[in-house]
């Protein structure tokens, strides 16, 4: 047996599955896609289906509005901070800052005394948030570790506290009337149907994936994991880290403010309180508990840190006991994440067995 | 006279009282192998620090292709043509053995963040050669079976040739080698000499740093010795294996003759 088949029989039965996947034919692939997207797409109504409905449901909450408030928002953060921690591992705790930006960008400049439309307030809040992770990036990407680490945690309270103190931002009564998405024929955005703002956001979760995949697989990210496994080394050779570091905090911030506008336009209100430091460790246990630097991975962490509490809502304050447990239990026996990252599990290889 | 690629001018480099470099002057011509020896503490790896940008030296300047180095960022001299090999080797572990020599061979790639998104053409195109050259340099130090293992899971030796590779990726018109030959037994210092004379042939210049005398003697054409962060020497390998000063640098000197 060479080195190689060893190497390759440590792989873990996901990446298997990955790669039983990547092994099928193109029409075939093509077509599972289609698949796993309409029934994504559907996922309101999971709940009227049997067995799975059981399961996913969330008694006490409608289910709609836990996948459009939390779901659908912890998805896209965790898409956005990935960028961060799991492809250029840096470590950031004040990522609420970003999705608080965007929010408040949303809300003032749609509610009270500009009245910009949503259409324009989006990608406005996208490049606000993009715009703050540029200037925190700046000064702060000098640092490393935990100290990069406690500047970003004071970043996302300051933004929080300034919003607090502004009167312009609505002080700690917050902001209303938020512009909602305009409505197009059957897709009415509105307060009673929660489900256009999932087609909505998961349209938009399609195209971050699709995004974030390309820049994974080009040049850029590669520059991103080599930065990750070893900054020193990365600049001898010839990576411009700090112009890679700073570029992996704009697109991180710029997906965290799409994530706080895509919430303000749904909730049609916020203030102060939505963005406590709780949510930057949220945030982040999603990132960690779904697999550091795995898109899919960090997908299912986001899905699981925002549905797990509403499921168990009926245990009542002990519901956050089954959630204690359940990120124990996923590192304990799942210490990479439950998607692991390619490589972080082990020596895997992507071509087949028969090119050795 | 040979054409001279790299040149050391009295550079002198002190940590806080330390002197760790003093006063020295070297250079490498063209198309050479230069040994870089010493005992221990000698100041042979902070000469690579100084020379791929890692310090900046207290005085002295650094020329390349007639060019000064100094104020120039790491990355900037790796693109100028200066690559490096580490002595404790620092690859990057989790990503596989091409990715590797990818991130070398994309120091000049200029495939930007938006470029990558959209797909554009030049950067699919620079995707694909980047992939092949990597494999290219694989396949050149023979480690191309192992390209899509995680690099921390590949044997010590391979390694060491993949960070040869890597350092090759980014298309240096000089390769400083910093103990390749450590921890390697006879058998692997023979392919490993045999490797970097490949390399030499192939056009690139090298200097390297070297304990092993019968790897540095075999393969240099040149020879420079620092001791306590002089250079007491630099000539041809017989000269230097005849240079008394040499001798008693790295065996002592009997206190007679002191």
């Amino acid at each position: 047996m060479s080195l190689t088949e060893s190497f390759r029989q440590r792989t873990t039965p996901q990446l298997q599955l990955g790669n039983r996947f990547r092994a099928l034919p193109r029409s075939a692939k093509w077509s599972l896609s289609a698949l796993l997207i309409a029934a994504l797409y559907l996922t309101p109504y999971w709940p009227d289906v049997p067995v799975l409905g059981w399961i996913i449901n969330t008694p006490g909450t409608s289910f709609e509005n836990v996948l459009t408030d939390q779901i659908m928002m912890f998805i896209l953060v965790a898409l956005g901070l990935n960028v961060v921690v799991g492809f250029a591992g840096l470590l950031d705790l004040g990522y609420v800052g970003f999705y608080a930006v965007g929010a408040y960008t949303t809300a003032v400049v749609t509610s009270g005394q500009f009245t910009l439309p949503w259409i324009a307030a989006l990608p406005l809040s996208v490049i606000m948030a993009m715009i703050a992770g540029v200037i925190l990036g700046t000064p702060t990407l000098r640092l490393r570790g935990d100290y990069l680490a406690i500047v970003t945690l004071g970043f996302g309270e300051i933004i929080r506290i300034t919003a607090n103190n502004s009167n312009w931002l609505g002080g700690p009564r917050g902001i209303s009337k938020i512009a909602r998405p305009p409505s197009i024929g059957p897709l009415q955005f509105g307060v009673l149907n929660a489900k256009p703002y999932w087609y909505l956001g998961f349209t938009v979760i399609l195209i971050v994936i699709f995004v974030l995949t390309r820049l994974e697989n080009s040049r850029v990210g590669r520059a991103w994991a080599a930065v990750r496994e070893d900054e020193d080394a990365a600049e001898l050779m010839g990576v411009d880290t700090f112009k890679f570091k700073l570029w992996a905090f704009a697109i991180g911030a710029a997906i965290g403010g799409l994530a706080g506008s895509l919430y303000a336009s749904k909730v049609g209100f916020i203030n102060p309180d939505n963005f406590q430091l709780q949510l930057s460790i949220l945030f982040l246990a999603a990132v960690v508990l779904g697999g550091t630097g795995s898109m899919y991975g960090v997908i299912m962490g986001g899905f699981l840190v925002a549905w797990i509490p509403e499921r168990f809502r009926g245990f009542s304050t002990r519901r956050y006991f089954v959630f204690g447990v359940v990120l124990v239990l996923v590192m304990v026996f799942r210490p990479q994440g439950i998607i692991p990252r390619r490589g972080a599990a082990a020596g895997i290889a992507k071509k087949g067995e028969s090119d050795v | 006279m040979s054409e001279v690629l790299l040149s050391v001018d009295q550079v002198t480099m002190q940590f806080g009282g330390v002197t760790a470099l003093d006063n020295v002057s070297l250079h490498i011509n063209k198309g050479e192998i230069l040994g870089l020896i010493g005992p221990n503490g000698a100041g042979k790896t902070t000469c690579f620090n100084v020379i791929t940008g890692v310090y900046a030296p207290t005085s002295g300047t650094v020329t390349f292709d007639d060019k000064s180095l100094l104020g120039l960022k790491r990355f900037q001299i790796t693109k100028r043509g200066i690559a490096r090999t580490f002595q404790n080797i620092r690859l990057f572990p989790d990503m596989s053995a091409v990715e590797n020599v990818m991130v070398g061979v994309d120091a000049h790639s200029k495939t930007s963040v938006v470029g990558a998104i959209l797909g554009i053409p030049r950067s699919r195109r620079e995707e694909t050669e980047s992939r092949e050259r990597a494999h290219e340099l694989l396949k050149f130090i023979g480690i191309d079976e192992y390209a899509e293992v995680a690099a921390r899971n590949l044997p010590y030796g391979h390694q060491r040739r993949l960070e040869i590779a890597r350092a090759l990726g980014t298309n240096p018109k000089l390769l400083c080698l910093d103990e390749p030959a450590a921890g390697f037994n006879p058998a692997e210092k023979q392919e490993l000499n045999e490797l970097i004379l490949k390399i030499r042939d192939q056009g690139y210049t090298v200097l390297l740093i070297e304990h092993d005398m019968n790897v540095v003697m075999k393969i240099s054409d040149r020879i420079a010795v620092l001791d306590f962060g002089r250079k007491i020497a630099e000539g041809l390998p017989h000269e230097i294996r005849d240079n008394p000063d040499v001798i008693a640098a790295y065996l002592g000197v009997p206190d007679d003759a002191a």
